[in-house]
């Protein structure tokens, strides 16, 4: 064990309790009461991913659930690059996605939004970075969506990302955002980040150099993992 | 230094992009070790299940080695075990993981590293499953941490093998009295 680095900045990330999204009323736990971790070879480790993880699909979803044709909606790519809070690339790390259809509705059979499910779309994809930490997804914008934690409720437009990174640390669960957005100065999840930098992170930059003619919208969004002061080591396949 | 990209939460639909079918089995084969299974069962701060939570493990193998090339023994890592897995709750908010008892990582009493994310939860949580019938216990070096000391209990998990299995009984309180401790990183 090594004495303890902080590795999550707490001045970025949201905080557990935050009254003004109701859910985390029940389920935060007391922030003050975290123990600090030294490090030990449990944090410096993470589960690898290999390339057996990815089928040919999973990094489209414009085609990766088609039954009778295209799936409805604005298809747009989006590209990023991981890096670690030194700046060095996280390459062959794991990126997840989730999200709506262009409807505004997801396929989970608890979600009860009476918009149309689109039989050409799922909404999840998953890929892994190459050696320079890049990634790239083909999809939908996703639409608004109505929840109900206060009156007249919508969430922006988002897509769920998931990024396990170099170490046992360095995971990051988050939310991409779309640029121009009125819908987020109302989120509470969004608005939850008490550090304007931190916020504008989470909106994608439209990119018109990844925009391919007559086929999809560009959009760019780089994520910043925690924890790479802890990793010594470059995580690689091998 | 670049700022660190903020979290947010994994929402009440994470299953159809995060879970996949055999992810809460860690067994690739036959891994050296004792099988055990671990389950438990995840309450908010009123003592309610929570139904729509996700557990995320991280663990060494039987031997105490992580399969990651930070681990200088790597080179002899079990190939039959990955080391992480994923479950979601179910609607009684159980989790359950299948996996092999962990070995020793040295310096440390063995353990199992456990990460909770859920709807509500805007950044996810760690914790550590330690072993009750566990000698090493005595000289782990977080277990004897002073600010864990008043809740170690909740840290340390219950043999119990009902259901004809070795399971060790974890449950994770994310609020309130008995609250786990969960560790700042």
């Amino acid at each position: 064990m090594t004495e303890h680095a902080q590795a999550i900045d707490w001045s970025v990330h949201p905080p557990y309790l935050l009254p003004a999204y109701k859910s985390t009323i029940k389920r935060a736990p007391d922030r003050d009461r975290l123990v600090p971790l030294p490090t030990s070879l449990s944090e410096l480790t993470g589960p690898v991913f290999g390339r057996d993880r990815i089928r040919p699909l999973d990094d489209d979803l414009t085609r990766s659930a088609v039954v009778n044709g295209d799936p409805l909606g604005e298809r747009i790519i989006v590209v990023g690059k991981v890096v670690d809070d030194t700046g060095r690339p996280v390459p062959n790390t794991l990126v997840e996605i989730w999200q709506a259809n262009a409807a505004g509705r997801y396929v989970h059979k608890n979600d009860r939004h009476a918009a149309p499910l689109d039989p050409n779309f799922i909404g999840a994809g998953r890929a892994l970075t190459d050696a320079n930490g890049e990634y790239r997804f083909t999809s939908i914008r996703p639409g608004a969506y109505p929840w109900g934690n206060h009156d007249n409720a919508w969430r922006p437009p988002h897509i769920h990302f998931s990024v396990c990174g170099g170490n046992f640390v360095s995971r990051l669960v988050t939310q991409m955002y779309f640029p121009g957005d009125p819908l987020l100065l109302l989120d509470p999840i969004y608005n939850g980040i008490p550090d304007e930098k931190g916020r504008e992170r989470l909106i994608a930059k439209y990119a018109h150099d990844i925009t391919e003619p007559f086929h999809a919208l560009g959009y760019r969004f780089d994520i910043v993992l925690c924890g790479g002061r802890l990793t010594p080591f470059e995580t690689r396949e091998v | 230094m670049p700022g660190q990209t903020p979290s947010q939460t994994v929402g009440p639909f994470f299953d159809f992009g995060l879970i996949n079918p055999g992810e809460e089995n860690l067994l690739r084969g036959e891994p050296a070790g004792d099988r055990i299974t671990i389950r438990g069962v995840v309450f908010d701060g009123d003592g309610a299940p929570v139904p729509d939570a996700m557990i995320e493990t991280w663990q060494a193998d039987a031997n105490g080695i992580y399969n990651h090339p930070a681990d200088p023994r790597r080179a002899e890592a079990d190939p039959h075990f990955t080391g992480f897995a994923r479950a979601a709750t179910d609607p009684a908010g159980e989790y359950r993981i299948r996996t092999i008892r962990p070995g020793a990582v040295p310096g440390q009493a063995p353990h199992i590293n456990v990460r909770v994310f859920a709807r509500g939860m805007l950044i996810h949580a760690y914790t550590r499953v330690y072993f009750e019938d566990e000698a090493a216990n005595a000289g782990d070096p977080v277990l004897n941490l002073k600010a864990v000391s008043d809740r170690r209990d909740t840290l340390i998990s219950a043999r119990d093998n009902t259901g004809g299995e070795t399971a060790y009984r974890f449950d994770i309180r994310l609020q309130g009295d008995g609250e786990t401790v969960f560790f700042n990183p």
